[in-house]
C-alpha cells in the first residue's frame, strides 16, 4: 500500500488554477521530488499535503485514510508530518537545542528521552557544539541543518521540504544535497521535496515528478527522466536538448533535409504522421571523415556554425547540409573543429526520445 | 465537516471578531439610530434634526467650528513648517533642544496648556498683561485669551507638532541628489525649492493640515475652558450643552452627524494624500542629505523655533509649575510663596482626587491592555486570513480614528445606559470607551508587528504537531514582546489624558484626573488645577521615558493619531 497518495488533486485561488488534477503515489520510505519552474504549483501541492491549504478538488490519503478533501481537511498539527521551509523558519527566540526539542515536547516525550534524541540528531547533523546558540548566531548552512534536525528528530510519517537550499550559496548547496540524501538513507522517511533545481532533484530523489502549469508532466526515476522525456516541456526543462520535428513518409521519418529509416527506431511504437523527438547534445558525435556504416547509427553531413570552449567540454552548433535546423552538440575537449568546417554527425536513433 | 478535522481555535477568533463589532459598531449604530428616535416614545422621527438645527445659535456654532479649524490649521503651517525645515535641512544649532521642546509639547495635555494660557493671558490678571502694564504703566493689558484668536493660538500650540512631524519625515525622504538634479539642469535655489522640494513635501503638509483641522473641530477640553467663558459657540461645546440636565441624547446624536461626516470625509482625503506620498518614499532612501548653511541666519531660525516652543511648552510649563507649588499664583515667584500643600491636597488629603489619580492610571492601563489584546488578535486574524472578510475587519478596527471622542462618547451613552448592557455608572463604560477610542493606535502598531513575523514560523509549529494557540504562546508572543511594550504605552498615554469622551461617561464614583481638572475649572482655584495637571504630566513623562528606553527617540513623534 502506498504511504501517501494524491488523487485528482486540484487547488484554485479565484480564477487561477494553481494545481490542476494531479495524481501521485509514494511508497513507504520513498523520496520524490516535485520539480518545475516557479509558479508551476509545486509549493501549493506541498502545502496541500501539509494541510495548510484545503484542496478545491480531489483527495489526499495517508496509509489509506483520507486526510484532505474539499469538504474537510485534517489540520497540519494532526498529520504527524514535518516540513522544512524555504525561510527555514527556525524560531529566533529559542536556542538550537530548544528548536530541535520542540516537536518532541509537543509529543510529550519524557525529558530524558528528549535530551537523548536531541543529542543524537545534533551529532548526526554535526551541530552538537552549537546546541546552546541562538539562530542569529549561526551561518546559513548551520541554520539549514537545524531545520533538518528539527524536522527529522520527530520521525514523522512524511517529511516535506520546500526549496530548502534556495537561500544557500552554490558550494554549500551542493554539499547539502548530499547531506539530505545521506539523512534519507539513514532514516528512510517518506519524503516530498520541492525544488526548481534539476541537479538537486537528481541527486536526492528516487523519483522526480516534473510539474508545469499546475499539472504533473511526467514521473520517473532521474535517469529515465533524462534519457526518455515524454513531453517537450520535460525534455527542455531537464538538461539541454535538441528538438527534431519530422514526418513519417513511407519507410522513413523525414526531418529538415535529412531522413532516418523507420526501422532504425527499433522497438519504438509504430510511428505515424507528424512526430517530434528530443535528442541530447551528448548523444551526437562529430567526425571529420564519414564514420564506418553501422547497424545502429546513421550519419548526416553538416557544417559547424558556432563553437564555444567551456573547459570541461566543447559546445558546437552544427547545421545539417542544406537545412535550417541547428543542432547543439557536446564534444570532449580534444575534439576540436573549426567554424565553417564540414563535419559528419553520427546519431543513434535509439537515443532519440519520442515526445507526446 | 468532521469534528476531528475542525481547528477548534476558530471559535476563539469568532469570539474576538464579535467583541470588535460590539465595541465599534454598536455605539455607532446606536448613535445613528437614536438620532432618528423620539426621546420619550422611541418612535422614528426627524424632530431631533429640527431641534438641532432649528436655532441660529446652533448653526453659528457649526460655522465657528469650521472657521476655528481652518485658522488653527493655517497657524500650524506657520509654526510647524519652518521648524521642520530647520531641523531637517539646515545647520541650525540647538536641534536637540528644539526636539526635546516638541516632545514636551506632545506630553502636555492641551487642556492643561489652556489652563496655563488663562494664567498667562487672562484679561487683567494674566502674567503677560501684568508684565505689559508694569513696563508701560498702562491701566489694562492688551491680551485676552477668551477670544477666537486666543482659542486658535492655544489649539495651534498643541496641534503644530503634527505639522512638524509630517513635514519633517517628508523632507527626510528627499535626498539632496534630487535637488542636485534640478540644480545641474540650471535651476536656482528658489526654483529648485518651488519645483522640487515643495511639491515633494506638499502631500505630507496637506495631510497634516487636515489632521490639525480635524483635531481643532473635534476638541473639547480647550474650547470648554476658553470658548465657554468667552461665549464663543462651537460644535463640541454645543454638544456638551445638549447633555446638561436633562440630557437630550437624541438631539445631541443628530447634531453630531455633520461632525462625524466631515471627519470621515477628510480622513478619507488624508489617506489618499498619504498614499500618494509613496513616490517620495520610493526613491528617497538611497541619497545622502546635505545641510543648508544658514550663516548668521541660523541664530534667527533658532530664535523662531524657541519662540514657538516657548508658546507651546516652556512658558506654560513654568506657569503650571509655579501655580502648582504656589500658595497663591498671583503672588509670583518668591520663596515664601512656595508650598507643597496643593500637591498634598490633591494626592493625599482629598479622597476624590486621590481616587481619581488611581482611576486615571488603572482605567488607562486596563484600556491599553484591552485595546492591544484585541488589536493584536484582529491583526493576526486579518493577516493569517483566519476568517473571511478580513479586510473589512481591519477597516472596523481603524474606524474609531474618524470618530471624534465626543461623538464616540454620545454613541456609548446611547448604547450602554439602558439594559441589557447598562454599563453607565460603572468604570467599564469608561474603560471600554477608551479602548475603542484608541483601538486604531493599537491596531496600527499590531499590524506592523504581525506583518514582521514570517508565517512560516507558525507553520513550522503546526506541522510539528502544535496548534495555533501553542504557536502564539511559544513563538509569536515572545517575538512580539518588545514591540508591544511600546504600543502599550502609546495607548496608555493618551488614555490617561483623555477628556472629551470621559466627560460624558463619568459619574461621581468614576472620575479621572482630566475630568476633575475640567470640573474644578469654574471654581477658579488654579493652584489646585495646576497640581492635578502636574500629576498627569509626571505620569506621562514616566511612561514616555519608559517608551524612549524601549523604542528609541522616535517614540511618540512618529505615531499618527489624534489625542
Amino acid at each position: 500500500m502506498s504511504k501517501l497518495a494524491l488523487r485528482h488533486l486540484s487547488c484554485r485561488f479565484g480564477s487561477v488554477t494553481a494545481v490542476d488534477d494531479i495524481s501521485l503515489e509514494l511508497a513507504p520510505g520513498e523520496f520524490v521530488s516535485l520539480l518545475g519552474p516557479s509558479g508551476c504549483g509545486k509549493t501549493t501541492t506541498l502545502r496541500l499535503i501539509a494541510g495548510f491549504l484545503p484542496p478545491s478538488g480531489g483527495t489526499i490519503e495517508m496509509d489509506g485514510d483520507p486526510i484532505s478533501s474539499p469538504a474537510s481537511a485534517l489540520p497540519p498539527e494532526k498529520r504527524n508530518m514535518s516540513m522544512i521551509f524555504q525561510s527555514y523558519a527556525i524560531w529566533p527566540n529559542m536556542t538550537v537545542a530548544q528548536n530541535v526539542a520542540f516537536g518532541l515536547e509537543v509529543r510529550r516525550f519524557a525529558r530524558a528521552e528528549i535530551r537523548a534524541r536531541v543529542g543524537h540528531i545534533l551529532d548526526v547533523v554535526r551541530l552538537a557544539p552549537f546546541r546552546d546558540r541562538y539562530p542569529a548566531e549561526l551561518s546559513g548552512g548551520q541554520q539549514q541543518r537545524v531545520a533538518l534536525a528539527r524536522a527529522i528528530v520527530v520521525q514523522p510519517a512524511v517529511l516535506l521540504l520546500d526549496e530548502p537550499l534556495s537561500n544557500l550559496d552554490a558550494n554549500l548547496r551542493e554539499e547539502m544535497r548530499y547531506e539530505i540524501r545521506r539523512l534519507h538513507d539513514e532514516f528512510h522517511i517518506t519524503t516530498v521535496y520541492v525544488t526548481h533545481d534539476q541537479a538537486e532533484a537528481m541527486v536526492t530523489s528516487d523519483r522526480i515528478a516534473v510539474m508545469n502549469q499546475g499539472r504533473i508532466e511526467q514521473v520517473d526515476e532521474p535517469r529515465a527522466l533524462y534519457a526518455r522525456p515524454r513531453t517537450r516541456f520535460v525534455a527542455g526543462f531537464i538538461g539541454r536538448t535538441n528538438f527534431l520535428d519530422g514526418e513519417v513518409h513511407g519507410a522513413e521519418v523525414v526531418f529538415d533535409h535529412f531522413a532516418i529509416a523507420l526501422a532504425r527506431f527499433g522497438e519504438s511504437p509504430a510511428l505515424r504522421g507528424k512526430v517530434a523527438f528530443s535528442l541530447r547534445p551528448q548523444s551526437i558525435h562529430l567526425h571529420r571523415q564519414p564514420p564506418a556504416a553501422s547497424e545502429r547509427t546513421c550519419v548526416i553531413p553538416g557544417r559547424v556554425v558556432q563553437r564555444a570552449y567551456l573547459g570541461e567540454h566543447w559546445d558546437y552548433a552544427v547545421r545539417p547540409k542544406d537545412g535550417q535546423l541547428q543542432l547543439r552538440v557536446t564534444a570532449r575537449p580534444h575534439e576540436v573543429f573549426e567554424v565553417n568546417e564540414h563535419v559528419w554527425l553520427e546519431v543513434d536513433p535509439g537515443q532519440m526520445a519520442l515526445l507526446g | 465537516m468532521r469534528w476531528r478535522h475542525l481547528d477548534k481555535s476558530v471559535f476563539l477568533w469568532l469570539l474576538l471578531v464579535a467583541a470588535l463589532l460590539v465595541l465599534v459598531i454598536n455605539p455607532l449604530a446606536r448613535l445613528v439610530w437614536s438620532s432618528f428616535q423620539d426621546g420619550a416614545t422611541g418612535a422614528v422621527t426627524l424632530d431631533n434634526y429640527l431641534a438641532a438645527y432649528g436655532r441660529w445659535r446652533y448653526l453659528e456654532a457649526l460655522v465657528n467650528s469650521l472657521v476655528l479649524g481652518l485658522a488653527v490649521a493655517a497657524v500650524c503651517v506657520v509654526f510647524g513648517v519652518p521648524m521642520a525645515w530647520a531641523v531637517s535641512r539646515t545647520d541650525m544649532p540647538g536641534k536637540g533642544l528644539v526636539w526635546a521642546a516638541i516632545l514636551g509639547t506632545f506630553i502636555m495635555p492641551s487642556y492643561l496648556g489652556a489652563v496655563a494660557w488663562i494664567l498667562l493671558a487672562g484679561p487683567n490678571a494674566g502674567w503677560l498683561n501684568r508684565v505689559y502694564m508694569g513696563l508701560t504703566g498702562a491701566a489694562a493689558g492688551p491680551f485676552n485669551i477668551y477670544t477666537m484668536a486666543g482659542l486658535v493660538l492655544v489649539i495651534a500650540c498643541y496641534s503644530f507638532p503634527y505639522m512638524f512631524v509630517f513635514t519633517r519625515s517628508a523632507l527626510d525622504l528627499i535626498s539632496s541628489e534630487m535637488e542636485d538634479a534640478a540644480t545641474t539642469l540650471g535651476a536656482g535655489v528658489l526654483r529648485t525649492t518651488l519645483r522640487v522640494t515643495l511639491p515633494l513635501t506638499l502631500p505630507a503638509m496637506m495631510a497634516a493640515f487636515i489632521v490639525a483641522f480635524l483635531e481643532a473641530i473635534a476638541l473639547f477640553g480647550v474650547p470648554a475652558l476658553i470658548a465657554l467663558p468667552g461665549r464663543i459657540q462651537l460644535m463640541t461645546t454645543t454638544l456638551w450643552q445638549f447633555f446638561e440636565f436633562p440630557p437630550r441624547v437624541q438631539v445631541a446624536a443628530a447634531y453630531a452627524m455633520p461632525l462625524l461626516s466631515i471627519t470621515a470625509l477628510l480622513f478619507w482625503l488624508q489617506q489618499r494624500l498619504i498614499a500618494r506620498k509613496g513616490y517620495a518614499a520610493l526613491t528617497g532612501k538611497g541619497g545622502e542629505r546635505r545641510v543648508v548653511r544658514l550663516g548668521a541666519w541660523r541664530w534667527v531660525m533658532l530664535g523662531y523655533c524657541l519662540f514657538i516652543t516657548s508658546l507651546s511648552f516652556f512658558l506654560p510649563m513654568v506657569i503650571v509649575l509655579q501655580a502648582a507649588f504656589a500658595k497663591a499664583w498671583g503672588r509670583g515667584f518668591s520663596l515664601d510663596n512656595l508650598t507643597l500643600a496643593n500637591l498634598r491636597f490633591v494626592v493625599v488629603d482629598q479622597p476624590i482626587t486621590r481616587a481619581a489619580t488611581v482611576h486615571t492610571f488603572v482605567y488607562g492601563g486596563a484600556s491599553a491592555a484591552l485595546a492591544l489584546g484585541l488589536a493584536l488578535a484582529i491583526a493576526y486574524i486579518v493577516h493569517r486570513r483566519l476568517v473571511p472578510f478580513g479586510r473589512a475587519l481591519s477597516y472596523v478596527a481603524m474606524a474609531p480614528f474618524v470618530i471624534p471622542g465626543i461623538v464616540l462618547a454620545i454613541g456609548f451613552y446611547a448604547a450602554y445606559t439602558s439594559p441589557p448592557l447598562a454599563l453607565y455608572g460603572t468604570a467599564w463604560i469608561l474603560i471600554l470607551a477608551f479602548t475603542t477610542r484608541f483601538l486604531p493606535i493599537a491596531y496600527a502598531n499590531s499590524n506592523a508587528a504581525i506583518r514582521a513575523i514570517n508565517p512560516e514560523l507558525e507553520d513550522a509549529v503546526r506541522i510539528l504537531g502544535g496548534g495555533r494557540l501553542l504557536a502564539l504562546r511559544r513563538v509569536v508572543g515572545p517575538l512580539l514582546k518588545r514591540g508591544l511594550a511600546g504600543a502599550f504605552l502609546l495607548v496608555f498615554i493618551p488614555a490617561t489624558r483623555e477628556l472629551s469622551s470621559a466627560i460624558f461617561l463619568y459619574t461621581t464614583g468614576t472620575q479621572v484626573l482630566s475630568v476633575l481638572l475640567f470640573d474644578k475649572s469654574d471654581e477658579g482655584n488654579f493652584e489646585y488645577l495646576s497640581a492635578i495637571g502636574l500629576i498627569l504630566v509626571l505620569g506621562t513623562v514616566t511612561l514616555v521615558l519608559a517608551g524612549l528606553r524601549l523604542v528609541g527617540r522616535d517614540f511618540m513623534l512618529t505615531r499618527t493619531t489624534t489625542t
